[in-house]
């Protein structure tokens, strides 16, 4: 019997998703339930009188009449976190004469140690009282733990004075949905749909029509040209990671171009920056030797792993176009400073080249260098173009649906702009609040 | 002593590498291949001190992070590569990493690129008060992002006036913002240039202070 090993771990996830429910539920138990009323901290009796510790070279005081120490501290569950964040505001100093700043520490709460508190803050006393605590994360917080708070003035010799101990009686808690990501949600939603619709019409046979790129038509004629003068093509699938849509989009086009390579038995060379982006390029171009029936002629070195610096990199990159002389070079992907440098030697050293990626700003330098260049969609549009598979195309045609759908909006939103202007009406700051998200979470 | 081989190290690989702008050559060669292995080597020492060693090797040593062991593992399969009977392993890391990254990725490229451009975009050609080199930058950015949107339509032929007409002038916004983005970029290389000139005339020649 063949046993389906690639299930297993498959299964193996799906088991695990309840146990990490179960964790999640028994983490919410630790927490009160009700974290809808903003929470006051109890002063801490028996910490009123907190001894000045020295710390980091400073001289830690009592309390000085001299330097106001700052009231009572807040503690407040941030909303639509995954409970790892606090908003803590507190009483600046009534006095705020000859304060330059106020650390915050903290610790958790049961600890007696001075050295468990740690200085998670530092807030210049110009600036509003209040922060969220959880962002550093050597300092981090953890949802259900309860914490202690303590501020400092700190005076302009840097001298500390600390106020009292506040406990929070609150802790953090996580929660399973984010409802400021509701328009994202929709959004998402809304334009994975339309892609899904397009799918499903390609599936079912539906002619659709994608007009010409110029840069993608020149894949073929650069291909046959190295192939002619007995030369290799050197691919660059740009210097980001896997996660990135450009790259992904370039390691789709390079199984194309390898299977076009394989069938006309010419070298390739594909040099990579980032590990793992090499091992799926490496399986890319195999698989492709693979389609295009010559699985023999795949050779294991024409895709390395070069280095994971920059300049480094381009340097290699650079040595390899002059001493192996490609007569086709592709740079398709995410590229950064790098671009001008790798086009520059790849036009001296006489190749045809072609580049296409989503960076605004390396376009221009492509654009300067490069014989052909595709221009951010381009880019993503490519592997529908050279595979001429139903289902790709017709994800560009849901993409071009989703794009109908931002112009109509954006002309909506000039509509309603002038007839503010001749109502003296506001639909356009409605209008615009509908898809207004926060820059911030 | 150490500072002043170290100038003249840092002088000698500026120059060599200066030397590509010739013609491609040893010195060039050798400075090529001593950086790409420095900097390999580099990468693996840095890795191993600050993520394998801190984020899974302490805590799991701690006694405290146990499941640190799945990613761990999750990373040993890349290894599998180097035997060719269960290379199919490797496909599991690489398939989490690329699923985290786009699941993680596409709320954040739907808030930055697609909501928030059509949130600035949805600007009034006109206010009261606003002067006539504001009211002329929102028609521009209005009609050139429509029009760029227009080039970008692929499943529709650029013919007629609107998807013929507005797609040239949708490639013309795009190279004019293109040509802006060169020049400014270009500024910062310049930049760059002038540090390396600096070091080689300041630092190691002593011509400049």
């Amino acid at each position: 019997m063949r046993i389906n090993w690639i299930g297993i771990p498959a299964a193996l996830i799906f088991l695990m998703i309840p146990s990490l429910s179960v964790a999640q539920d028994s983490v919410e138990n630790l927490t009160p339930t009700d974290t809808s009323v903003s929470e006051m901290v109890t002063e801490d009796a028996a910490a009123e009188e907190i001894e000045a510790q020295p710390a980091a070279g400073e001289l830690l005081l009592e309390a000085d009449p001299g330097l106001d120490t700052s009231g009572m501290i807040t503690v407040q569950d941030k909303p639509n976190d995954a409970g790892d964040q606090l908003v803590v505001t507190f009483e600046p100093a009534v006095n705020p004469e000859g304060i330059q700043c106020y650390n915050v520490y903290r610790r958790i709460a049961g600890e007696e140690s001075e050295d468990a508190w740690n200085r998670v803050k530092v807030i210049p006393a110009d600036e509003p009282p209040e922060f969220i605590d959880g962002y550093d994360p050597e300092y981090p917080i953890k949802p259900g733990i309860f914490y202690e708070y303590r501020i400092a003035s700190v005076s302009l010799e840097n001298v500390e004075y600390f106020g009292s101990v506040y406990g929070a009686e609150i802790a953090a808690k996580g929660e399973l949905f984010h409802t400021n990501k509701v328009r994202l949600l929709i959004a998402g939603g809304l334009f994975i749909t339309l892609i899904f619709y397009y799918f499903w019409k390609a599936q079912r046979g539906t002619k659709m029509y994608l007009r010409p790129i110029a840069g993608i038509e020149a894949i073929d004629e650069a291909i046959g040209r190295a192939t002619e003068m007995g030369k290799p093509i050197l691919y660059v699938p740009g210097i980001s990671t896997i996660s990135d849509v450009a790259t992904i989009a370039s390691l789709t086009i390079l199984g194309r171009v390898a299977k076009r390579i394989a069938e006309y038995q010419t070298r390739i060379i594909v040099p990579n920056m980032d590990p793992i982006v090499y091992t799926v390029a490496e399986e890319a171009v195999k698989q492709a030797y693979l389609e295009a029936g010559r699985p023999d002629s795949y050779d294991p070195d024409s895709v390395f792993f070069l280095t994971q610096s920059q300049f480094a990199y381009v340097a290699g990159v650079n040595g390899i176009m002059m001493r192996d002389r490609p007569a086709t070079n592709f740079y398709l992907g995410m590229f950064y400073a790098e671009s001008l440098i790798l086009a520059e030697t790849g036009s001296l050293s006489g190749a045809i080249q072609i580049a296409g990626t989503d960076a605004v700003t390396q376009l221009p330098f492509f654009i300067t260098t490069c014989d052909y260049t595709l221009i951010g969609e381009e880019l993503y549009a490519a592997s529908a173009y050279l595979g001429h598979e139903p289902k790709q195309i017709g994800a560009v045609k849901g993409q071009d649906a989703c794009k109908a759908i931002v112009m109509s909006l954006i002309t909506l939103a000039l509509v309603l702009g002038i007839l503010d202007l001749v109502a003296n009406t506001h639909t356009l700051d409605w209008f615009r609040n509908l898809v207004t998200v926060s820059i911030v979470e | 002593m150490y500072d002043t081989i170290g100038i003249w190290v840092g002088a000698f690989f500026t120059l060599a590498i200066y030397s590509f702008l010739y013609k491609e050559n040893p010195v060039y060669r050798l400075a090529e291949h001593l950086v790409v292995g420095i900097s390999l080597g580099y990468t693996m020492v840095l890795i191993y001190n600050t993520v394998i060693l801190p984020k899974l090797l302490e805590p799991l040593f701690a006694g405290n992070h146990w499941i640190l062991i799945i990613p761990g593992l999750l990373g040993l399969l890349y290894i599998t590569r180097f035997i060719p009977s269960i290379a199919w392993l490797s496909r599991y890391p690489i398939a989490f990493i690329m699923g985290t990254g786009m699941g993680i990725g596409f709320p954040l490229t739907m808030k930055a690129y697609v909501l928030r451009q059509l949130e600035a975009a949805m600007v009034p050609l006109y206010e009261s008060g606003m002067p006539w080199y504001e009211v002329f930058g929102n028609i521009v950015m209005i009609f050139g992002t429509l029009a760029a949107l227009i080039y970008f339509f692929f499943s529709k032929p650029h013919k007629g006036l609107f998807f013929g007409t507005g797609s040239k002038i949708g490639i013309w916004v795009i190279m004019l913002g293109f040509g802006a983005t060169f020049g400014f970029t270009v500024m910062g290389r310049i930049s760059l240039l002038i540090g390396r000139i600096q070091y080689l005339l300041g630092d190691w020649l002593h011509i400049i202070e």
